[in-house]
């Protein structure tokens, strides 16, 4: 039954994602228009801006014919480095992922212990209650201003972005997983007279674990939204300064690409945390 | 016989404030006793506070007033020398069988060797009948099988007391049975001194040796203490044969149906805290059998 669900499940993606194709194919294959000459009404002025595209009558949207052969091409040699502005997709990728890993890193190394502290004092919980509600609803791009300005360096302030958006959820998670931590898990420890220290390693992270690591779903997938941002604004490089850069060429077949990349890639860091939270998540 | 008090609750009650900063007493000036290798059985209402009673013993709550002594000493905390079989078991879902057990063990045993803490653990997982099954977690154990890691944990720490919150009450009638019997031999071969919640009258008649009555609370008092009057060597087969079973099951229901919600409202002449009275509930002085009256 099971099985056969699944099955049927990915025949109807397949379908919907075939008909998506077609749609997209058909909509972008021309309207034949009026071979050589400008389309009717379209002022020359603009025509000349827009270049060919918009001249021929073509469509400036790329069909998925034009997409999957331009992918084909970049993923053939994804890691070319031309200068500043003609990098390979894969070398964007990795500026990007290495940012987003950094900051995140360092967001996990702050969160779970403060959020350890937070959970295990209900004094502590209260007074930086305040403090966490007001500074978790705050915009990735409002910070970055601040970041720049004081930071200077605006790599290191992506990175900070990164930090200051995917802390909140671990930290919140954390606090949460530990302050719910069973009782009876506590005073099994406690009668059996496991120290302080070890009674947090060995009860209360085990047990806070599967809510520590939907906090840190939840937060890589936040520093993979942020990135994208923080880098068009930053510029230089990464995923997100390619998707700005291939716009400003009008290429809008490497936006799609980025776009489909930046998706997969987003799935991918999640699909792996989901997997690090099944293996520490025990039914009772 | 004083002087052969090993655990001794004096005088404790037990309070909590309301968050309108209304105080309720649990219980108050609450006095027993108990001998070395007594099995003792607490029997009462819900909500009495058998559970408070089990936890101060334990070390994991501490009374308002009074205190609670074992082998001369106060309770200050949770100890390894009593060992608690907590009602929903509390097994550590992340660790298995072994893991479980060996986690008790090695926080017994801090200096031993991972190969000994292994071997030590692995008697008391054969000692309840789980061999083979030391691989498993929790969530792949019935809940039988999980009360006995629960009871093999406690064990294995070999404490001088073994403290049981209604450890039986979420199994099967078989598995109960069975557990009931392994239990009382284990502590009857190793004369471990115990304190058992339960709300089974039959279970306490089989297991215990003094069955102590609370009333309900707020307020509870121990009403009386009966000393078991069955034959240590009993059978929990036959055991509605023994020629006092009846009394003392009669006894113990007509306290739960009837007594336990008027004895505090009228004290008997004589009654003294410290000294909650005695009882042996023989066939001499009681109602004949009464077989399907069951505890409320
Ligand atoms: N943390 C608490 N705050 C306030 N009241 C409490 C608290 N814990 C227990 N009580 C009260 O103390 C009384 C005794 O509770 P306890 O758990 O000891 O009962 P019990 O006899 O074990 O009941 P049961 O048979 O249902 O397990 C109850 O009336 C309960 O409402
Ligand atoms: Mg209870």
């Amino acid at each position: 039954m099971a099985t056969s669900l699944n099955l049927r499940a990915a025949l109807v993606s397949f379908l919907l994602l075939a008909a998506f194709l077609l749609v997209w194919q058909g909509a972008t294959a021309g309207f034949g228009g009026t071979s050589g000459g400008l389309p009717a009404g379209m002022d020359p002025e603009y025509a000349k801006l827009m270049g060919l595209t918009a001249t021929t009558g073509k469509s400036a949207m790329p069909s998925p014919l034009d997409v999957g052969g331009a992918l084909m091409k970049m993923l053939s040699d994804p890691f070319y480095d031309k200068g500043p502005n003609d990098k390979g997709i894969g070398i964007q990728l990795a500026y990007s992922l290495g940012r987003v890993l950094l900051g995140y890193a360092i967001a996990v190394l702050v969160a779970v212990p403060l959020g350890f502290l937070i959970g295990m004092s209900a004094l502590m919980s209260r007074a930086l209650d305040p403090f966490i509600q007001v500074l978790k609803p705050i915009s990735p791009l409002a910070w970055m201003p601040l970041a720049l300005y004081t930071i200077k360096d605006s790599g290191i302030s992506a990175i900070f972005v990164i930090f200051i958006c995917s802390v909140w959820p671990m930290l919140l998670n954390t606090a949460f997983g530990v302050a719910s931590v069973r009782k009876e898990w506590l005073n099994v420890a406690r009668t059996l007279e496991v120290g302080p220290l070890k009674r947090a390693f060995t009860v209360i992270l085990p047990a806070a674990a599967p809510t520590i690591l939907t906090g840190m779903r939840i937060s890589i997938g936040i520093a993979w939204l942020v990135i994208v941002a923080a880098e068009m604004l930053v510029g230089g490089t990464g995923i997100g300064y390619f998707v700005w850069n291939e716009w400003n060429n009008l290429s809008i077949t490497n936006v799609i690409i980025a776009i489909l990349i930046i998706g997969v890639t987003g799935m991918v860091l999640d699909q792996i945390l989901a997997a690090v939270a099944r293996l520490v998540t025990f039914p009772e | 016989m004083t002087d052969s008090r090993y655990v001794s609750i004096e005088g404790i009650a037990r309070r909590y404030t309301a968050a309108g900063g209304r105080t309720t007493t649990v219980f108050e000036d609450l006095w027993f006793s108990m001998n070395k290798g007594d099995f003792a059985c607490i029997i009462g209402h819900s909500g009495c506070g058998k559970t408070t009673v089990l936890n101060i013993l334990a070390g994991l709550d501490a009374p308002d007033t009074g205190a609670a002594i074992m082998d001369g000493q106060a309770i200050a905390g949770p100890s390894l020398e009593r060992a608690v079989i907590f009602q929903g078991h509390a097994l550590l879902p992340w660790r298995t069988v072994l893991g479980n057990v060996t986690y008790a063990v090695s926080s017994r045993h801090r200096r031993w060797s991972a190969q000994k803490v292994r071997d030590h653990a692995m008697r008391f997982i054969e000692l309840v009948g789980l061999k083979g099954a030391e691989n498993k977690r929790p969530s792949e154990l019935s809940g039988g099988m999980k009360q006995r890691v629960g009871i093999a944990r406690a064990l294995s720490i070999e404490p001088k007391m073994l403290l049981m919150d209604e450890p039986f009450s979420a199994l099967d009638a078989l598995t109960r049975g069975t557990l009931q019997d392994e239990v009382r031999r284990i502590c009857l071969e190793t004369g471990q001194t115990v304190f058992m919640i339960t709300h089974d009258v039959d279970e306490a008649i089989y297991l215990a040796d003094r069955i102590v009555l609370m009333t309900n609370g707020p307020q509870a008092v121990v009403a009386e203490i009966v000393d078991n009057p069955l034959p240590r060597d009993r059978r929990r087969l036959d055991i509605h044969k023994q020629p006092d079973f009846y009394a003392v099951r009669n006894h113990l229901i007509d306290f739960l149906v009837e007594r336990s919600k008027t004895f505090k409202s009228a004290l008997p002449p004589g009654y003294d805290h410290r000294h909650p009275p005695v009882v042996r509930p023989t066939t001499g002085l009681s109602t004949p059998p009464d077989g399907d009256m069951r505890a409320a």
